[in-house]
């Protein structure tokens, strides 16, 4: 790997979404698999970012309107790098990618899909992905691909901030008042079944075999930690079935299509328009 | 009757404490310095201020709204994340000015209590509508303008708190300030249902946005009173007519106009002077009839009331950990 790369992060010098675009213009491309694979981690962090995005003016204390907006704007910055780098191999942005792409082009994962619900619900939610984000992209600073490895060096250190957040709001639900513990234990209930695939591993992986990281290796240090914190909240890991679920393909939960339809209808409404 | 009372109290024969403090204030006023929150202080001054700074906190967070209406759907990803870091901004804004309030004695919970229950006013502005994606353009541009234009002066005002949250509060509004006329700018410079979209917010929110600085000078009887405290620096219409001259000048620029054909300078006044705004319509929704007041306050209480239960959560959680030290 050459120290002199242009991804290459050091301090002060982190790699935003437009250095990826002057990247792309000056001529990266890669290759289908690593596209197909950057647009599984743009697309969990696009639409979850989405969904975080509606909290900001309801959340339950100003304080949280900040936070959960902080996480939103976080989450938001990986995918427009992700996005920019996976259209390099067809020659799109990463608005082309966000607003034109219909259901079944999305590789989000179900988990990032699901509804809100309640504060409870979002928590639980924000718990298991970012321990699984954090666990994901401490591995990917690893990666082969470089581009990679410095999208994932520079979110690292937001998805520390993300996972401390969701820990310390478990706790405080599930060792709260009777209402928190029960509304904490229904949210976790109601992610859960949509664990399992972000462990999966399948074709895609083994191609890019040290360029991606592994899911299934995630999942041992994913529910280790979790224990942890759960127990310490009072609360215990759900026993509650997995669902079958899209792993990745073009199959996606009931709830993205609404997702989609709110946040390109603008965009589609101005075909070739800028803003 | 309580102001029966209050007139009663201001008017009782003052204590040495009270005289000496007094003269101390008045010192500090006439020398343009700044009170401090443990400085004796005028009880109708620390009224005015509480009253002031929490219906500016209220407007912030009320603000987010309209925006945040936009947040899910913006048109690009590089201008939702502006977006949404701007209304985080305004959150942030809320956050000061709510700490800056308590610093006078009246807690955020109560200033809530007064903003739910309705005895608390925030910028009429805010009850009206966000339609287009072009009003993101025309709110940051013209809402955001004139709240600089209104919040400068503030940065001198004499209660210490206030003058120094405004500082901050002033750098982020020129960025938001900004950010709308970049989007209005590109709009104007797109396709021809782009343009029209800019035009068309720049109608909608021309007028409410100058009556954001209050009524008349003749007829806003409490602005004599802030302005010799140095609260308040310049009147209502002496911003108002700033804020004309400023945008009547950035309208060029995006090549849009403003609905307004009685906009001229006075040679002799040396003042900008524009058409006459429709009070009686400010009024209107000052009593809560505009075509959001309802909306708004609606949503407030909503994401209040359903965040009840995590509020006790973290202080029955506080509380517990709290034990659990005393005990170890």
């Amino acid at each position: 790997m050459s120290g002199e790369s242009a991804t290459r992060i050091t301090p002060g010098n982190a790699l935003r979404p437009e250095d990826i675009a002057e990247k792309v213009a000056a001529g990266t491309r890669i290759s289908q698999d690593v596209a197909e694979y950057a647009l599984r981690l743009g697309d969990d962090a696009l639409i979850l970012a989405q969904r975080l995005g509606w909290w900001i003016s309801r959340a339950p204390e100003i304080e949280e309107d900040i936070a959960l907006g902080n996480i939103a704007l976080d989450l938001l910055g990986h995918a427009r790098s992700f996005l920019t780098y996976a259209g390099s191999a067809w020659g799109k942005t990463e608005d082309d990618l966000a607003y034109w792409r219909s259901e079944p082009e999305f590789r989000s994962s179900f988990l990032v899909e699901q509804p809100n619900g309640d504060f409870a619900k979002t928590i639980a939610r924000q718990l298991v992905f970012s321990l699984y984000q954090y666990e994901l992209y401490s591995r990917l600073v690893n990666s082969a691909d470089e581009t990679l490895a410095a999208i994932a060096a520079k979110a690292l250190k937001e998805v520390d901030y993300h996972r401390d957040h969701a820990i310390q709001w478990t706790l405080r639900l599930g060792d709260g008042t009777e209402e928190s513990h029960r509304r904490m234990k229904s949210g976790l209930d109601s992610v859960w079944p949509y664990v399992d695939e972000l462990f999966a591993d399948d074709e895609l992986i083994d191609r890019l075999a040290g360029v991606a990281v592994r899911p299934s290796e995630l999942r041992a240090p994913f529910d280790a930690l979790l224990a942890q914190v759960l127990d310490e909240a009072t609360l215990q890991v759900p026993e509650v079935q997995p669902a079958m679920t899209g792993n990745r393909g073009s199959q996606h939960s009931e709830h993205l299509g609404y997702i989609l339809a709110e946040m390109q209808v603008i965009a589609r409404e101005h075909p070739g328009a800028t803003w | 009757m309580a102001t029966q009372t209050d007139a009663r109290e201001l008017h009782a024969v003052p204590s040495e404490e009270d005289q000496a403090g007094q003269a101390y204030f008045d010192r500090i006023i006439a020398e343009d310095s700044r009170i401090e929150p443990s400085d004796w202080m005028p009880e109708a001054y620390r009224k005015t201020l509480v009253r002031q700074i929490s219906q500016h906190a209220h407007s912030e967070i009320i603000g987010m709204q309209p925006e945040a209406n936009f947040i899910t759907r913006a048109p690009s990803l590089k201008r939702k994340a502006i977006l949404m870091a701007k209304v985080q901004d305004e959150a942030g804004h809320g956050l000061y000015l709510y700490s800056a309030a308590e610093t006078l004695g009246t807690p955020r919970e109560e200033l809530f209590d007064q903003l739910l229950t309705g005895r608390a006013k925030y910028s009429s502005i805010f009850n009206y509508p966000a339609l287009t994606w072009a009003d993101m353009g025309a709110i940051g541009w013209l809402v955001d303008g004139a709240a600089i234009v209104n919040q400068v002066p503030l940065c001198r005002a004499s209660y210490g708190p206030y003058g120094r949250a405004m500082v901050r509060i002033c750098k982020e509004e020129s960025f938001h300030q900004r950010q709308g006329f970049e989007i209005l700018l590109e709009l104007a410079n797109g396709t021809p249902a782009q343009k029209q979209m800019a035009q068309d917010a720049i109608n909608r929110f021309y007028a409410p946005a100058l009556m954001m600085f209050g009524p008349n000078d003749d007829a806003s009887p409490n602005s004599q009173q802030s302005m010799r405290w140095n609260i308040k620096r310049f009147s209502n219409d002496e911003l108002r007519q700033r804020f004309v001259g400023m945008i009547q000048e950035q309208v060029k620029v995006l090549g849009l106009t403003l609905p307004d054909d009685k906009i001229r300078f006075n040679e002799e006044t040396g003042q900008w002077e524009h058409g006459e705004l429709d009070w009686n319509e400010f009024y209107e929704v000052l009593k809560g009839r505009g075509p959001c007041n309802a909306q708004r306050m609606e949503r407030r209480r909503e994401a209040h009331e359903n965040g009840a239960w995590v509020r006790e959560a973290a202080s029955a959680y506080a509380a517990k950990q709290a034990q659990k030290a005393q005990v170890a």
